[in-house]
């Protein structure tokens, strides 16, 4: 047992025993800060698993915008936090039991897999030249499951219009009910002049980065929308209404850019979302950028959650 | 030379891992939400400070480690602002009860 | 035991963690913070799949590690969309659980038009 699988088990412990914690907590926002920190030391999991760039998404999103979403929700729930009864004692025996039971057969599944392990790896570096990238993962991403990505940027816009559908039919097009810091506040008022230009610097800087390093689009796109974020929390900008125009097309232009990307494929290199040769890199890279803006608007929105005020005429 | 500095990184990064310690046994120790935020405070500016001066050995070339340097600026910025926010937030929550 | 394996065993107690908070807990707060927790756990155990098939110098196999980013990403948008309905379940009947007993009879305190 050395140094590294010490520490490994520390952390895999500490992993654990937050999680638990998690779920055994009493108080909501008790629950959603340890779930906060279980998320940060995922990322360092992450980097332990030589995955580098899912340790900055698990960081960003994980960690970052669904604690946002969920303290948010918490605050407006915290008069119903002592209504729901707890469970009964036989209800707990048995969910415990088969919860016990299906880690166990996962960890059975961890312990017989395969030796030597199958792997991807070097096909995916074998054409990796091709494409100009020098990320493997932002060569998955965006050259050989291309399409998951423009389907998983779909899945966050049918989201967003799912939660827009829950507003109400009077404010439908208004404004989100994002609860701004409605205090007058020197100090987050500083923090939200100080930080965005950083963060926005950092954020085109991990999308830029992503073709060679780890980062991506979808990381750069989130610190984009936490700077946003943080700029519409210290009301230094109205929440936008949904129904503007400007919105909208920051909202669609990723998406719409990448399927003509993909239907530009048909043309010049006979597949949808293949690449012509030689132009792979430059189209990849303005099909990534429009979709970290179109991600960071996305991501905002979903946080900012459904109307709620009718947008003024 | 290269001895010389790794013992001073092992140095550095360990006075910053026990200033964590002592911030941790202030988080828990403490009386109340004031007293455990200069805690806080002290391991965000001190403790991380050493971390990043003892890593500066490690990394290679000028711009890493501006890049180590600015994550220890912006640790501490944001540390100093958030801790003002809850101290405003437990001083109302405070004041109404 | 290697680090991957260890961290295996980690995303399977997590798994089983994340179901048991779905399952008991009432409150739909609680069960949305379980299901992420869930979530984390399968996608750890997917990292431990991509650690294994490090070949070709690299760390680990981009494949798995690229549809655990799309996974995360996904699982947000799945939250937000929980949250959203949580939130109007609360300003239209008050409640936040989704038992299964009648809901008060009366029209429920919170009821806004």
């Amino acid at each position: 047992m050395n140094v590294a699988l010490a520490f490994d088990l520390g952390l895999a412990a500490l992993l654990v025993a937050i999680a638990g914690w998690t779920i055994a907590a009493r108080a909501n926002i008790g629950a959603i800060v340890l779930f906060m920190v279980d998320g940060l030391l995922l990322a360092i999991v992450w980097v332990r698993l030589s995955a580098v760039d899912v340790a900055l998404t698990e960081a960003a999103i994980g960690g970052g915008v669904t604690s946002m979403l969920l303290l948010g929700a918490a605050t407006r729930l915290k008069d119903t936090e002592s209504n729901p009864e707890p469970a009964k004692l036989t209800l707990l025996l048995t969910a415990g039991a088969l919860c016990a039971l299906v880690s166990a057969g996962l960890a059975a599944v961890v312990f017989f897999l395969p030796d030597p392990a199958p792997t991807l790896a070097p096909v995916a570096m074998a054409n990796l030249a091709e494409t100009g990238l020098g990320n493997p993962v932002a060569g998955v991403l965006f050259a050989y499951r291309a399409l998951d990505t423009l389907l998983e940027k779909v899945v966050l816009l049918l989201a967003l219009v799912g939660v827009w559908s829950l507003a109400r039919d009077e404010a439908w097009g208004g404004v989100p009910g994002l609860r701004v810091y409605a205090r007058p506040n020197t100090i987050l008022v500083f923090l939200a002049q100080l930080l965005p230009p950083i963060g926005i610097m950092v954020g085109i800087y991990m999308f830029w980065a992503g073709a060679s390093q780890p980062g991506g689009a979808f990381q750069g796109g989130t610190v984009l929308a936490a700077m946003w974020l943080l700029v519409l929390l210290a009301r230094l900008q109205q929440v936008p209404a949904i129904s503007l125009p400007w919105v909208r097309l920051l909202l669609v232009i990723g998406p719409v850019l990448f399927v003509a990307i993909g239907f530009l494929g048909f043309l010049v290199a006979d597949a949808f979302l293949a690449y012509p040769p030689g132009y792979a890199k430059p189209l990849i890279v303005i099909a990534e950028a429009t979709l970290t803006l179109s991600i960071g608007v996305t991501l905002g929105l979903l946080v900012a959650g459904p109307p709620e005020t009718r947008l003024q005429q | 030379m290269r001895l010389a500095l790794d013992i001073f990184t092992l140095v550095a990064v360990s006075a910053g891992g026990l200033l964590f310690m002592a911030g941790t046994a202030g988080l828990l120790r403490f009386p109340d939400t004031l007293t455990r935020l200069h805690a806080l405070t002290k391991v965000d500016n001190l403790g991380l400070g050493l971390i990043v001066v003892g890593l500066l050995p490690q990394v290679d070339g000028p711009l890493a480690a501006l890049k180590v340097v600015t994550v220890w600026l912006l640790g501490q910025f944001s540390g100093a602002i958030v801790s003002q926010l809850i101290a405003r937030a437990a001083r109302r929550a405070e004041h109404q009860q | 035991m290697t680090s991957a394996t260890l961290f295996g065993y980690c995303g399977a107690a997590m798994v089983g963690l994340g179901l048991f908070g779905l399952i008991t807990n009432p409150h739909v707060l609680r069960k949305i913070l379980a299901f992420n927790v869930l979530g984390a756990g399968v996608f750890l155990m997917f990292g431990v799949i991509a650690r294994r098939g490090a070949a070709a110098g690299l760390g680990g196999d981009p494949v798995p590690q690229a549809l655990v980013i799309t996974g995360i990403v996904v699982a947000f948008s799945a939250t937000a969309l929980a949250v959203a309905l949580l939130v109007r379940l609360h300003s239209e009947t008050g409640q936040t659980t989704v038992s299964s007993e009648d809901p008060p009879s009366s029209s429920g305190q919170g009821v806004r038009s």
